[in-house]
């Protein structure tokens, strides 16, 4: 009778299939949320400050883009909100009261940045410059803010603290170490960092591609170097924290590290494997080097790691492989956009220009994808890593799915609107740019400036 | 068994989150509904322009009401939150397919370029702005029957067809409408358009006049199918039921005078009884029949928790959510054209001259080699140092 759809369409895989596919979209457009109004501001304050009009035309085009991109984070976040419930009731209706806090917290940054975002977006013409900047600012900070509450959440999650249970309800809750979890510390700058990088390579790489096709002009530069330069202080800051991050999770969830580092047994003077695929207790296509994961845990070759074999295999995580190969490519990825980073930040220290060989503009045009990749490989191995349990430790993530049919309905919908949604929001802002570029445009020499005198309402056709 | 202050206090919260929700985004509503109904291309050109100018800088900030209405329900009243999403499952999840549509209709339409796409995207919009509150209406009504279980199987079909249920959807879209025309009425006067204040003016109208009967015709419904709510809608509730017809009424008449604040008062007062008449009934109930706001309460700590998460909206959110609609209503916000393409084009010409950009290199540094060996000295120096620290930590660990 179990034909194989009917095993993907039963228990918790569609559920968990839909969670999946709506928080890999909602990372990307949380992450331009979280910092892109930082680049913006960036952009906007060198232009002010120093008078630079390339700089402020670069802001209010990016601030442009960032209407799109916000308005579908805030409906993509929405969506999440929901799916808590309508996925999740069991974890939900055990575990609201505590999991909810740091929501709570998170929907008033929200509510400041969603208000701010609109007097900033809408404020270009009418209000003073300062006044304007300063408006923007409260975005950064509900930003950082809100990232915050929202990871520890999830950090809740993998380091479940600061309730008590009774007869499997939750009789009391201390809401400061509910979102200060153990985890808390290393997840939530994990992940801001990480927005970081995503927005500067992201939009670093835009105007990579424009100085590849040779438009070398300032504003290609300028437009570059900006975002550039905020993913290139990131990304090693990110490598030390990361770093952290992985000893407190060997420490913290062990069971998690031994699949990222592919610890069957537990042992001393493990071996770190760079690449490689478990198979029957043997890892096949990898390089090994001794000693060296022992030696990163706890700083001596002697060091105990902790295998999945110490736990019964219904508590291991699925897929090891899959976790071990996202471990690695998200350093790897990592790694190399701190080196690029380094590389220009070379050559900015000692020449001031903008490195123009093609060796460093094409992994620059990627580093946007590439950066993504990290952030989504770094993602999958926190959730399925934290698998079986949605509640590390407490709650099976099978005892949390919804009872309610219809979710595979759902879950078809989620794929489709998805996917139409991600082209789109490449599409608006390629089509942006397309029309920033129209040659009617070019003709005229004069730079229309965001302070200047008021220009007609030239464009503003209704629907 | 009677709820705690803290207990009663959070539903509250949870009431004016809902009443923020329906007066803020369901204006916005109201504007996509006109939207819909404004006819062709040609014809309903104004009044699309009219409805996105009072909508665009606010819709996504009125949006937040929701989220943080769902996570005041979910902290404070987790086991309900849990059985209204597995039996209204299906209401839910379409009225969620309704916000995203409209988000992305929303954010979209204003950026595409030609007329077919902006129709789509417009058309996207305006039908979700129906599809939204019409199931939001829908789970309102049958939470308001009492038609959720406490502990549901699965989803409850019954639950969400029955014809309260329905026509509380119905009323929903009408009131939203109503709204909508209203605030538009207010914010065409503002902006000096006369033709545009007739034009809602007789739409608000109508729509007001059929919120009034759908209203009618559910109150007579719920006399059958919610035992709980309806005795107690004519008794401790029957103030706010009061207030709620007295403010539709004064909307109405108002609508004809050139008092603008009065009138969006008027009607805020009509939406924001409806939403207290229902809180106040359903008490002590969170579902009526299966829940009671004691039975359903977090751990008290949980309870204080929002209250502080209120108290940082009050400090944060009000000033700046004033600010902003003190900015609208005093026109400062305006969607602008980004400059045309930066006339860069001199500069691009500029820059082709001299490619290698020489000129404009500064003369490198005095000491390239000096520099270079301090700035590999001192990284080298911080990160033997940081492996020096790591390392003692351990060992006084071990």
């Amino acid at each position: 009778m179990s034909t194989p759809l009917l095993v993907v369409a039963e228990g918790a895989i569609p559920a968990r299939a839909q969670m999946g596919a709506s928080l890999g979209f909602h990372i990307i457009f949380a992450c331009f949320g979280i910092a892109f109004p930082a680049v913006v501001l960036i952009a906007h304050w060198i232009g002010i400050r120093r008078g630079n009009q390339v700089a402020l035309v670069l802001a209010q085009r990016w601030s442009k883009v960032a209407a799109v991109i916000f308005a579908v984070g805030a409906v993509s976040g929405t969506v999440l909100s929901y799916e808590l419930g309508l996925l999740w009731p069991g974890l939900m209706g055990r575990y609201g009261a505590a999991f909810g806090i740091p929501f709570a917290i998170e929907g008033i940054w929200f509510f400041v940045e969603a208000i701010f975002t609109a007097i900033y977006l809408y404020g270009w013409r009418r209000l003073s410059p300062w006044v304007h900047w300063w408006s923007g600012m409260p975005m950064v900070v509900a930003g950082i803010l809100g990232a915050f509450a929202v990871v520890a959440a999830n950090s809740w999650m993998n380091q479940p603290s600061g309730f008590t249970l009774q007869d499997g309800r939750i009789a009391s809750v201390d809401p400061w170490s509910v979102i200060f979890n153990r985890a808390t510390p290393y997840e939530t700058p994990h992940m801001v960092l990480a927005a970081y990088m995503v927005v500067g390579f992201v939009v670093a790489g835009v105007y990579a591609v424009g100085l590849l096709r040779g438009r070398r002009d300032r504003y290609h530069r300028l437009g570059f170097l900006i975002p550039f330069g905020v993913g290139a202080v990131a990304a090693p800051i990110q490598v030390i924290i990361g770093d952290i991050l992985a000893r407190a999770v060997a420490d913290q969830q062990p069971i998690k590290f031994a699949a990222m580092e592919l610890v069957d047994n537990t042992q001393r003077g493990a071996t770190e494997w760079l690449g490689g695929i478990y198979w029957n207790g043997e890892v096949y296509f990898g390089i090994g080097i001794p000693y060296l994961d022992s030696i990163l845990v706890g700083f001596s070759p002697n060091t105990e790691v902790i295998g999945w074999n110490s736990v019964a295999p219904e508590f291991r995580p699925p897929l090891a492989n899959l976790i071990h190969l996202s471990f690695n490519g998200m350093i790897a990825i990592g790694m190399g956009l701190m080196v690029l980073g380094a590389w220009q930040a070379w050559v900015w220290k000692f020449r001031r220009e903008v490195l123009s060989t093609r060796w460093f503009l094409i992994p620059a045009a990627l580093a946007g994808f590439a950066s993504i990749a990290a952030m989504e490989l770094g993602w999958i191995v926190t959730e399925v890593g934290r698998q079986p349990w949605i509640v590390y430790g407490l709650l099976p993530t099978e005892d949390a799915v919804t009872t309610a049919g219809g979710v595979p309905v759902t879950l078809a919908a989620t794929v489709v609107i998805y996917g139409v949604l991600t082209a789109t929001s490449i599409a608006v802002p390629w089509l942006m740019g397309r029309r920033w570029r129209a040659p009617g445009a070019a003709g005229e020499d004069t730079v229309q400036t965001p302070y200047g005198p008021r220009p007609g309402r030239v464009g503003e056709t209704p629907a | 068994m009677n709820p705690s202050g803290a207990t009663s206090a959070v539903a509250v919260l949870l009431f004016v989150t809902i009443a923020g929700y329906a007066l803020f985004a369901g204006a916005d509503f109201g504007g996509g509904i006109w939207d819909l109904l404004a006819g062709g291309a040609k014809r309903g050109a104004a009044a699309r322009e009219a409805i996105d100018a009072s909508v665009t800088p606010v819709w996504e900030g009125n949006h937040v009401w929701l989220i943080f209405g769902l996570v005041v329900f979910w902290t404070g009243f987790p086991s309900a939150f849990s059985a209204v999403m597995i039996a209204l499952f299906v209401p839910l999840a379409l009225s969620l397919l309704g916000i995203v549509l409209r988000g992305v209709g929303f954010a979209f339409r204003h950026e595409a370029e030609r007329l077919s796409t902006k129709r789509l995207y417009g058309a996207l919009f305006a039908a979700a702005s129906v599809m939204t509150p019409f199931f939001f209406g829908v789970v309102v009504g049958a939470v308001a029957t009492g038609a959720v279980p406490a502990n549901p199987g699965g989803n409850v079909l019954s639950a969400w067809t029955s014809p309260t249920a329905v026509v509380t959807g119905l009323l929903f879209v009408a009131t939203c409408a109503y709204i909508g025309g209203v605030f538009l009425v207010a914010d065409s006067e503002r902006r000096g358009e006369p033709d545009m204040v007739r034009y809602f003016r007789r739409r608000s109208l109508a729509a007001g006049l059929v919120a009034g009967v759908l209203a009618a015709i559910d109150l007579v419904l719920l006399r059958e199918s919610a035992p709980y709510l309806w005795p107690r809608l004519l008794g401790p509730a029957l103030p706010a039921v009061v207030v709620s017809v007295v403010g539709g009424i004064a909307a109405l008449v108002l609508m004809r005078s050139n008092r603008r604040h009065l009138l969006r008062g008027a009607a805020a007062l009509a939406v924001a009884g409806v939403v207290a008449g229902w809180g106040v009934a359903q008490y002590p109930w969170v579902l009526p029949g299966a829940v009671t706001l004691a039975q359903g309460s977090a751990p008290e700590a949980a309870q204080w928790a929002l209250f502080v998460a209120l108290g940082l909206a009050v400090l944060f959110v009000l000033p700046a959510f004033v600010w902003l609609y003190w900015l609208h209503q005093h026109g400062m916000l305006h969607e602008s054209e980004p400059p045309p393409a930066p006339a860069l084009a001199a500069e691009n010409r500029a820059a082709a001259t001299n490619r290698a950009a020489a000129a404009t290199r500064p003369a490198l540094g005095p000491h390239p080699i000096l520099e270079t060996a301090v700035i590999a000295l001192v990284v080298t120096g911080i990160g033997r140092d940081l492996v020096r620290q790591l390392f003692q930590r351990r060992n006084r660990q071990g």
